[in-house]
Order: C-alpha cells, then sequence, then structure tokens
C-alpha cells in the first residue's frame, strides 16, 4: 500500500514537474506559445495563414555589452578584422574600438551589425536568428494579446514609432514596452535581422524575376498585401525588401530564437 | 460616236486621277499634322549623340535652374539625398517630414531632351526607413523606384535617358508609398524640349501638397501622421510649398510690371486634385498637365492633378499683390493653400483703376 502511494505521488509529482521543466525557456529567453499568422506578402500558391509552431526567443536585443563577449571569443569578428565579404565598412561603427565603446550604450541593442554577423553570434551562443514568420508572429503581440491588431489603436501606436526620427543616442533595451510574451522592445528600438529576409522576395509563382519586386514598389506593395492598413508592417518588409546580408545600418540589429522541445 | 468615248475615256481618267490624288493627300495631311488638335504624335525615339558629362544644378523651391542653353545632349549627374527632418509644418506646428534634399519639395532638376541622367540617390543615416525615387520622366520599371531603393547609410545609382519632354513628377515609391508620399517625398523635373522654351523673364517653382495630422489644424506641437485621415482623404493642411505660409512674408515671390512670368506648379498630392488660380491674374498659356503644347489660352483655373504638373505663363500688367489659390476655397482660407506674388512697378490705369476696399478680400 505505501509503495503504491509512494509511487503514485512520484507519478503525480513528475507529472506536475515535468512539463513545467519542458516549459522553462532558456536564461534570457521567452517562450512564445504557437499559433496562426497571416504573413503581410505571399505568393498566390503559399497559404494565406501559417502555422507558427512554438519557440523560445530572446526577450530583448543582442546588446553591445553581449555582443562585445563575443567579438572577445571571436577575433575574427572584431571590427578591424572582419571580412569585408560578411560585413561592409559601417562595422560596429558606433563602438570605439575592437573591443571599447561608450559606456552609456552597454545596454543599448547592437547596431551595425550584417546578417553574416548576427548568424555568427548566434551560432557561438547555440541558437538561431528567428525566421520573418516567427519574428512576424511574435512581434504582433501587444502588452496583453498575442494578436495585437484585433486591440483598437495598437496598428496606430506602432505606426506612431516608425514615423518618429530616430533618437540621438540609442536607449537600452527594455526601454519601450513588454509584450504578452514577456519580449521587449519588438517595436520602437531597432529593426531586428531574421533568418529569411529576403523571403518577401521570393516567389513561388514568378514567370518573371520582376514580379516579386514590383510588389514592394508602388501599387504593387498595395497588391496581395493582407492587411492594407498594417503600414507599420509594410514598413518592415520594405526595409528587409532593401537589405543585403553584409549590409550594417544604425538602426538594426538583431536577437535570438531557439527551438522549443 | 468617238468624242463620246473620248469624253468618257477622260473623265473616267480624271476621276480616278482626282480620287487618287485626295487619298495621298489625305494620308499625307494625317501624317504631317497629327491627329485633328493638332498633337504631334511621335513614336520615334530621340536618341542623340551624347557629348560630355555635367553635374546637375538644383534648386529649392521656389527657385528654378536656368534655361538650358547647351543644345546637344549630355550626360547629368543628379545627386540626391533622401533624409528625415523634423521642421515646421505651421507656426508652432512641426512634423517630421520624410525629404528629398531636406526640403519639401525636393529640389527642382532641369535637363534637355535626349539627355542621359546619371541619377545617384543616397539615404541619410539617421533615416528609419529605406527610400527610392520614381521619377515620372523615366520610361522604364517603376520610374526608376525599382533600382533605387537604398536602406540607411547607404546609396546607389541608375541612368536613364529623358526620351520624354515635359514637367514630371519625381516622388518615393517605398511601401507603403501613401506614407512615404504624405510625408513630403516628391518634387519636379523639367525636360526642356530640344528646341528648348519660350523665354520668359522669371520662372517659379510651386508645388501643393497636403499633411494628415493626428492634431487638428493650427494644433501644437510635434503632429504624427494621420493614416485614417489619409485613407478618407481628408487633410488637417493644404500647402504649397511644404508648409504654411512659405509663399508668403518674405517667402513670397516677386516680379515686375511688364515681365512675363511663368510657374511650374505641381501637385505632390496624395490625394487632392489642385484648382490652381492666380487672384488678379489670368494665364496666357497653359501647357496642361506639364506636357509639352500650350494646349490653351486665357485661362483662370487649371486644373492639377496628385502626381502631375502644369505650367502656366502671364504678363504682368498692373502691379499689386496677386494670391495663388487652390480654388477649392476652404483648403485656401482654412488649410494653407495661398501663396502670394508681388509685383511692383508703375501702376496701369487704363487697365484697372479702383479705390481699394480695405473689407474686400484680395
Amino acid at each position: 500500500m505505501n509503495r503504491v502511494f509512494a509511487l503514485t505521488l512520484l507519478g503525480a509529482l513528475a507529472l506536475l514537474v515535468g512539463p513545467a521543466a519542458a516549459a522553462a525557456p532558456p536564461e534570457g529567453m521567452v517562450l512564445v506559445r504557437g499559433g496562426t499568422h497571416r504573413p503581410l506578402y505571399r505568393s498566390a500558391t503559399e497559404p494565406e495563414v501559417v502555422t507558427v509552431a512554438s519557440f523560445y526567443l530572446d526577450a530583448h536585443a543582442v546588446t553591445n555589452r553581449q555582443y562585445l563577449a563575443f567579438v572577445r571569443a571571436n577575433p575574427e569578428w572584431r571590427r578591424s578584422r572582419v571580412r569585408p565579404l560578411f560585413a561592409d565598412d559601417g562595422y560596429l561603427r558606433h563602438w570605439t574600438g575592437d573591443l571599447t565603446f561608450d559606456p552609456a550604450l552597454a545596454d543599448a541593442p547592437v547596431v551595425y551589425v550584417s546578417w553574416f554577423a548576427a548568424r555568427a553570434y548566434a551560432d557561438w551562443a547555440g541558437k538561431r536568428l528567428p525566421t520573418t514568420a516567427e519574428w512576424e508572429y511574435a512581434a504582433a503581440a501587444s502588452e496583453t494579446r498575442a494578436d495585437g491588431r484585433t486591440e483598437p489603436g495598437f496598428t496606430r501606436r506602432l505606426l506612431g514609432w516608425y514615423s518618429r526620427p530616430r533618437p540621438a543616442v540609442l536607449p537600452s533595451v527594455r526601454s519601450t514596452y513588454r509584450n504578452v510574451w514577456g519580449a521587449w522592445d519588438m517595436h520602437g528600438l531597432v529593426w531586428e535581422w531574421v533568418e529569411d529576409f529576403n523571403a518577401a522576395l521570393v516567389t513561388a509563382d514568378s514567370r518573371s524575376s520582376r514580379a516579386a519586386d514590383a510588389r514592394l514598389f508602388c501599387s504593387g506593395a498595395s497588391l496581395g498585401a493582407a492587411d492594407f492598413e498594417d503600414y507599420a508592417a509594410f514598413l518592415r518588409y520594405a526595409y528587409r525588401g532593401g537589405l543585403e546580408a553584409r549590409y550594417t545600418t544604425p538602426n538594426l540589429g538583431f536577437r535570438l530564437a531557439a527551438d522549443a522541445r | 460616236m468617238a468624242r463620246q468615248r473620248l469624253f468618257a475615256l477622260v473623265a473616267t481618267f480624271a476621276l480616278v486621277a482626282a480620287l487618287a490624288v485626295g487619298l495621298v493627300a489625305c494620308q499625307a495631311g494625317r501624317t504631317a499634322t497629327g491627329d485633328a488638335a493638332g498633337v504631334p504624335a511621335s513614336d520615334e525615339l530621340y536618341l542623340p549623340e551624347i557629348r560630355g558629362e555635367e553635374v546637375a544644378v538644383v534648386t529649392t523651391a521656389p527657385e528654378v535652374p536656368p534655361a538650358i542653353t547647351r543644345d546637344y545632349a549630355t550626360r547629368v549627374v543628379v545627386n540626391m539625398e533622401t533624409v528625415e527632418v523634423v521642421k515646421e509644418l505651421a507656426d508652432g506646428v512641426e512634423y517630421t517630414f520624410w525629404t528629398f534634399g531636406g526640403t519639401v519639395p525636393g529640389p527642382f532638376v532641369r535637363v534637355r531632351e535626349g539627355d542621359l541622367v546619371e541619377f545617384h540617390l543616397s539615404n541619410h543615416p539617421t533615416s528609419t526607413v529605406p527610400h527610392n525615387i520614381d521619377l515620372h520622366a523615366v520610361t522604364g520599371t517603376g520610374g526608376g523606384a525599382a533600382v533605387s531603393m537604398v536602406v540607411p547609410g547607404h546609396s546607389t545609382a541608375f541612368e536613364f535617358r529623358a526620351i520624354k519632354p515635359g514637367l514630371y513628377v519625381y516622388h518615393c515609391a517605398t511601401a507603403p508609398v501613401g506614407l512615404h508620399v504624405a510625408n513630403g517625398m516628391y518634387g519636379l523635373i523639367l525636360v526642356e524640349p530640344k528646341e528648348g522654351l519660350p523665354e520668359v523673364d522669371k520662372e517659379f517653382y510651386v508645388m501643393q501638397s497636403e499633411f494628415y495630422t493626428a492634431g487638428v489644424m493650427g494644433e501644437l506641437g510635434l503632429q504624427p501622421f494621420d493614416l485614417d485621415k489619409a485613407v478618407d482623404e481628408e487633410p488637417e493642411y493644404v500647402v504649397f510649398n511644404g508648409r504654411v505660409g512659405a509663399l508668403t512674408g518674405e517667402g513670397a515671390i516677386k516680379a515686375s510690371v511688364g515681365e512675363r512670368v511663368r510657374l511650374f506648379v505641381g501637385n505632390g498630392g496624395p490625394n487632392l486634385s489642385s484648382s490652381f488660380h492666380v487672384i488678379g491674374e489670368i494665364f496666357d498659356r497653359v501647357y496642361g498637365e506639364g506636357g509639352t503644347v500650350a494646349n490653351q489660352a486665357n485661362v483662370q483655373t487649371t486644373v492639377v492633378p496628385p502626381g502631375g504638373s502644369a505650367i502656366v505663363e502671364f504678363t504682368l500688367d498692373v502691379p499689386g499683390t496677386y494670391t495663388l489659390v487652390d480654388h477649392a476655397l476652404f483648403r485656401a482660407f482654412n488649410k494653407g493653400a495661398v501663396g502670394l506674388l508681388e509685383v511692383t512697378g508703375d501702376e496701369n490705369p487704363a487697365i484697372f483703376a479702383g479705390q481699394a476696399n480695405p473689407l474686400a478680400a484680395h
């Protein structure tokens, strides 16, 4: 009787603790519970709604302090040594040296990093970059809802940020807002690299190579778009469409993702 | 009997000859004059040899670069930078303008029919978003937009031949286009016809546009863009040259009695057509829609569509203040679509005389 009781108790405990342990995100990350997402752009053969599986996402963008640890451990990614193939001449322009920057920027998102650099950091950290679908899905959330587009005024608020001029000094992470998943500053701080940033230009249904480009220009930008009024999303897709993997810009950083078990 | 047959033969011959001549003349008439309206129809590409290279002189509204004097086609290098700036839209009202060259409207570019334009576009590092350019003077994908998108801190270049003369709008065409244009990204490029435009004494650059602010007209402080108002086409501001009062006070344009004035009028929109009128004057000639034919004379008010232009010319006969307006009047008097042309010189009582009434609108 005691053994049965003990086993049952153990079983119950395992049931309680097990899932909780499995769901605990790695340090510095949050769990974004899977769901469905309507991409802003898709070709005629792609589905209107895609399923995004649960994944872990960094709670905030990678900071200058964090990036410093990376370049200490990986000298080939220091500013004076980085290969031009992997980053343009703006790489880490805001730093004062290979391993130094203004202390006020320690907790600000690292910017002036290329896609290659972001991926190298991800490899080193044992993680990866989020896909566009994952990033957009996580970024759709407001403070209280997974889909902020159902919240009155949310898309307008985002557009308000995208319309403001850049601040002279980039603020630290965790300075704007925290969404329902626990991720900070998905909007309002910096643009962020994604793994498949040029996917908007790839179409499964193109008879002409220009068909995809046309989406991002003039009237083409409104054809096939899911939501004509999600201007902030147009801005993000347009931004990604203008990038090349080695580009660095003053307001483009990144955060990492990882598969959820 | 033979004579009758002879008559018949001659008559038939004459008839056939007349028909033949008539047909030929008809055909010749068609190709020589184009269609009935007298508009020259030309599908032929004008691609003269390119000689030399020069850097384009560009100006800020209301100034216009001088008329082109060369009689050959050249490579013209145009440099433009997109930059986002906070400036006044009205006294005490600020707005985050997205601009070409830091101004609204952007610079005026002047080239000659047949020129090869080498266009360099850069995006200032402080910009938040990518930009590009669609020049309506370009024959080619997106008007250049497809090959000119630049993210902040980067630059690009493309080339086009100015094969069609006329006065053309240019604007940013990055998604979402409505927002880029609503924030101020437009200007004019003139492609002079190869024979040049008739000589005038003064030329000015005027561009109308609207602004959609969250606050009502006159509400102070930095105003964000309001998407709902833009979609509903209900602007708070309708202005010339990028702000309320740009063409008033010290910004008023000036001329003298006796001078022939040409206005290059553009409309950046994004939504409204302009009913362009100069109070107290009549346009002697109008190049409707910015084309190369002065297709109307003696016009009071001409329509300038958004994304379009018009060229108007008039000679000043009487001194005084002439008011440029969008004759959709509530835009002029309540939203800012007012500019001033100040004309000095001798009175001309043969043309106009009377006692000024201080209460009359002027």
